[in-house]
């Protein structure tokens, strides 16, 4: 036996899980077969957030006699944008090399596929350097995440040239004059934004008929109006039938309450979903199951194979970075024997667009299909004073009770930095806090937090300012 | 040496109770048998009494605490030929280390054991009971006590689930398919409910009437009710009864309408065994006797049902005998666990308060509670022709788990039938 735990995938899944597990004093290497870090730190929730920021000061430049400001000659240099986001990106995958030395854990460059074994199965890696490697070790953690749902039946495959992924998207050679991003979920909305406060020509089309279809409808309606405000158009509701490409750029056809309908732009990104990288891995030969693309895993993120394990991305959604570090250390955990809670602890989403959208926990239309009894409570930016003050009165927060018990359900934000705020009631969820304790919290004042008491209050028909 | 006091059990399954008040202070000195102090379980209050003779040093629980742990230590004495009074204690130099200590850590004990003025529950030796907000709620809600609940987050911290769990049902998600799992109820305030605050006295929540509102809850809420109705002649039963008290008044016993009825009862339920049993998960529990419980209620608020045991066995004299001092000990809640806790079957008569008619809620587990109103003369159709009876009105509520309409009908009609003719108790 080589290793305690072997961990394939150094995502914020796996590596967060190898750091825990040499935390608790088990032998632990990680497989990586391109950057540490994964997706998140390399093609993902960072690099995307650097860019996010480019597009989010050089909008604010246009709004600067707002604030009794004024500079001339404002503009950008689309490739030193793409260019500072890869550097961040880089300075995280450093990061995780130097936290991977910090810890000894091995980390092993290659591409590993398993092979049948005991206790647990046998990972053999196709060295990124060149031939092979077999180590063997008593746990092994899948943690292989996820890539970019293509849909080659009606044409939504990328080619790096006109259509798009995430990855194509994060560093383009130029930036597009027209877009089209096909997908209204948290990724196609981030690239909308960035790309739209460049000044793109940009529309969303959208399958069911609201954007940001998981969160609240009242987000999602207040989100299409602030994006709406900003120059960016919707199709909601509308299915691509047909993606082409022609040479000055794409041509997409649409079906929209049963009228056809076609849009041309010289860029499309894919943005309709994920799908977990399970392929190439041996799992057939090991009789793994795999549901849709994704691994089938208990509450312990034990897959039916014995000694193998999966967490993240590819242990299916909510595809989140977050997610994929809390359960892996919640697996790890439990395989060192310390009883871990039960993973309850809702998870947040946030979507870091302009303004950004942060929610946690069950929607007012959710909570009412779960049977509760819901007190729903509401406070609009609009006349909190730090938010009038900061010039960023977009948007307001909403809260989801339980009319029964108190019990805070869910939480709903839109607005400036709200992605920040959420952390607050996530904490209050995970303590089981009920209005009473929401109402008894002292929030600083001036702060946009405020309106998250205002929420609760406006719940129970107390809200102050209103 | 000092002598512990622990907190007593008044009934073998009871873990705890609320030390209602003490008769005695620090220095006081008791004999045995003299009371010391009164502790309130949700049934009862009973009296503690002293079983060795000497000098309170301490008292280690507060007046008015709740959910203190059985065998916890309530109190210090000091045994034979030791000190006074804690005063006195310099006196005592010779035994220095083991009699002092008790004092000295007395003082300590006494503001730890009084959780009074913090709302968060602690256990009986003063430790806080970790649970969450919400849990706390819930489980005030299902009348649970957070103590008996094993907790199941971090640090064994009491959570939502583990309530749902003790109250067994399926956790989260289940709400939404069936109301029965909808989550405990949870009253809103008064003030949010438009009674403002300062406009009512509140009385605080003593341990019988937290038992009533849980158990009649409960029972009113799960178990599939249904009221069955008859009207009774009495006039023979009153005739009856004048004739048996008048034999019986050398011994001066007197047996009400009500003796008569729980003899009847008895005597219904042996034939028709159906109507004495009770619903559990595992099948019907058919009862072997019918053990009867009378409610009583209390002056000052709240009921309580003392039980008949077998009185089926029983002839009327013993019923009354022992129906009348139940009811008196009752009233001045000085009855014992065993003398209230089970039954099979309960009657509530409310026809001495000039009640007509009413339908009770089911005395769970039991399957049947029969309502007894008042006797009052009435117009009757006899013979096609009207004439007056006494009648009373009788309702029998039924588990409907357990009791279907025709066992329910069969057990009223028996029950009729020995009351419109009292020789056939006999027979
Ligand atoms: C554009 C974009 C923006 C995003 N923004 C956010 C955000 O703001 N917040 C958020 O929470 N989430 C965000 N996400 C999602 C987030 O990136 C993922 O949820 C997260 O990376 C999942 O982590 P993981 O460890 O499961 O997998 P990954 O991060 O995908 O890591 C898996 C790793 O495994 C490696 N691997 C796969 N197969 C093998 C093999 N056979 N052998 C060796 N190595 C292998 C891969 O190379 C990869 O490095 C975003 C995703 C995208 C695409």
């Amino acid at each position: 036996m080589d290793f305690d735990v072997i961990i394939i995938g150094s995502g914020p899944g796996g590596y967060v899980t190898a750091i825990r597990a040499s935390q608790l004093g088990l032998k632990t290497a990680i497989v990586e077969r391109a950057e540490l870090g994964g997706i998140c730190l390399n093609w993902g929730c960072i690099p995307t957030k650097a860019l996010l920021k480019s597009g989010e000061v050089y909008e604010q430049l246009s709004h600067l006699g707002d604030y009794g400001l004024s500079v001339s000659g404002a503009a950008f240099d689309f490739a030193k944008i793409i260019e500072r986001s890869r550097g961040v990106a880089a300075t995280m995958n450093k990061g995780v090399a130097f936290l991977m030395k910090k810890h000894k854990i091995e980390v092993i460059a290659g591409e590993a596929r398993l092979e049948k074994g005991s206790p647990a199965p046998k990972v053999v890696v196709a060295l990124t350097a060149g031939g092979a490697r077999t180590v063997t070790a008593k746990h092994v953690i899948l943690a292989t995440g996820a890539r970019a749902r293509e849909i080659p039946t009606v044409g939504l495959t990328s080619d790096g040239d006109r259509v798009w992924t995430y990855r194509d998207a994060l560093a383009p050679k130029a930036q597009p004059k027209t877009l089209i991003v096909i997908g209204s979920g948290a990724i196609g909305i981030e690239f909308a934004s960035f790309y739209r406060a460049l000044g793109s020509e940009v529309t969303v089309i959208e399958a069911v008929d609201r954007i940001l279809p998981v969160e609240d409808e009242e987000v999602s309606k207040a989100a299409k109006r602030a994006f709406e405000k900003r120059g960016i158009k919707f199709r909601v509701g509308a299915k691509v039938t047909k993606l082409s490409k022609s040479k000055s750029g794409v041509s997409v056809a649409l079906e929209v309450g049963g009228k056809a309908e076609t849009l041309e732009a010289e860029v499309a990104i894919v943005a309709v979903g994920i799908t977990g990288n399970v392929e190439n891995l041996g799992l057939e030969a090991l009789g793994a199951k795999v549901d849709r693309g994704h691994m089938v895993t208990d509450s312990h993120s034990q897959t039916n194979v014995p000694g193998l394990y999966a967490i993240g991305d590819v242990a299916g959604p909510p595809w989140l970075a977050h997610k994929a570090s809390h359960e892996g250390v919640h697996c790890i955990e439990h395989i060192a024997g310390l009883k871990p809670a039960n993973l309850t602890a809702p998870i947040p989403g946030c979507t870091y667009a302009n303004p950004q959208v942060a929610s946690i926990g069950l929607t007012e239309a959710a909570a009412k299909a779960a049977g509760h009894e819901v007190r729903a409570g509401r406070f609009p930016f609009k006349v909190n004073g730090k938010a009038v003050a900061a010039g960023e009165t977009e948007g307001f927060v909403k809260t989801v009770f339980d009319g029964k018990t108190g019990a805070l359900l869910g939480t709903h934000m839109i607005g400036h930095e709200v992605t920040e705020m959420i952390q607050g009631f996530g904490v209050a969820i995970t303590l089981e806090a009920t209005e009473e304790d929401l109402m008894a919290t002292v929030y600083a004042h001036p702060t946009m937090s405020e309106a998250m008491h205002e929420a609760v209050l406006d719940a129970y028909g107390k809200v102050l300012h209103l | 040496m000092s002598i512990e006091i622990l907190m007593p059990a008044l009934s073998p399954t009871m873990e705890e109770g609320t030390l209602a008040k003490w008769h005695v202070k620090a220095g006081d000195t008791v004999q045995a048998g003299d009371v010391i102090a009164e502790i309130e379980t949700d049934k009862a209050t009973m009296e503690v009494e002293a079983v060795d003779e000497g000098v309170i040093e301490a008292l280690l629980v507060e007046a008015g605490t709740e959910n203190v742990k059985v065998n916890a230590v309530i109190a210090r004495l000091s045994g034979e030929g030791e000190v006074a009074a804690p005063a006195a204690q310099e006196d005592k130099k010779s035994e220095p280390s083991k009699s002092s200590q008790p004092e000295q850590a007395a003082p300590a004990a006494v503001s730890k054991a009084a959780p009074a003025a913090t709302p968060a529950p602690k256990s009986a030796d003063g430790e806080r009971v970790f649970a969450s907000p919400l849990a706390r709620r819930l489980a005030q809600a299902a009348g649970l006590d957070l103590k008996t609940i094993q907790g199941s987050g971090p640090h064994g911290r009491v959570i939502k689930a583990d309530i749902e769990a003790a109250r067994g049902k399926a956790p989260a998600a289940a709400p939404a398919s069936s109301g029965a799992a909808a989550p405990a109820r949870q009253a809103q305030s008064l003030e949010q409910q438009g009674i403002p605050a300062g406009s009512y006295d509140l009385i605080p929540l003593d341990g019988m009437r937290k038992t009533i509102a849980r158990r009649m809850t409960d029972s009113f809420r799960d178990v599939p009710h249904f009221p069955l109705t008859i009207d009774l002649e009495i006039d023979g039963l009153l005739a009856a009864r004048a004739k048996i008290n008048a034999m019986l008044e050398k011994d001066g016993v007197k047996v009400s309408v009500n003796d008569l009825v729980i003899k009847a009862v008895a005597v219904a339920l042996k034939r028709v065994p159906e109507a004495n049993a009770s619903y559990s998960p595992d099948g019907i529990a058919m009862h072997h006797h019918a053990d009867i419980a009378m409610a009583v209620s209390i002056d000052g608020g709240g009921l309580i049902t003392p039980i008949i045991r077998a009185a089926e066995t029983k002839g009327l004299a013993q019923i009354a005998t022992e129906a009348k001092d139940l009811a008196a000990r009752a009233r001045a809640k000085k009855l014992k666990p065993e003398e209230f806790q089970g039954g099979t079957f309960s009657v509530s008569n409310m026809g001495m308060m000039g009640i007509k008619s009413f339908a009770s809620i089911i005395n769970e587990p039991q399957a049947c509670i029969l309502s007894v109103g008042a006797g009052e003369p009435r117009p009757v159709v006899k013979n096609g022709a009207l004439a007056i009876a006494t009648v009373m009105t009788v309702t029998l509520t039924c588990d409907h788990r357990v009791v279907d309409g025709a066992i329910g009908a069969r057990f009223l009609s028996a029950f009729k039938a020995m009351i419109e003719d009292p020789l056939t108790m006999i027979v």
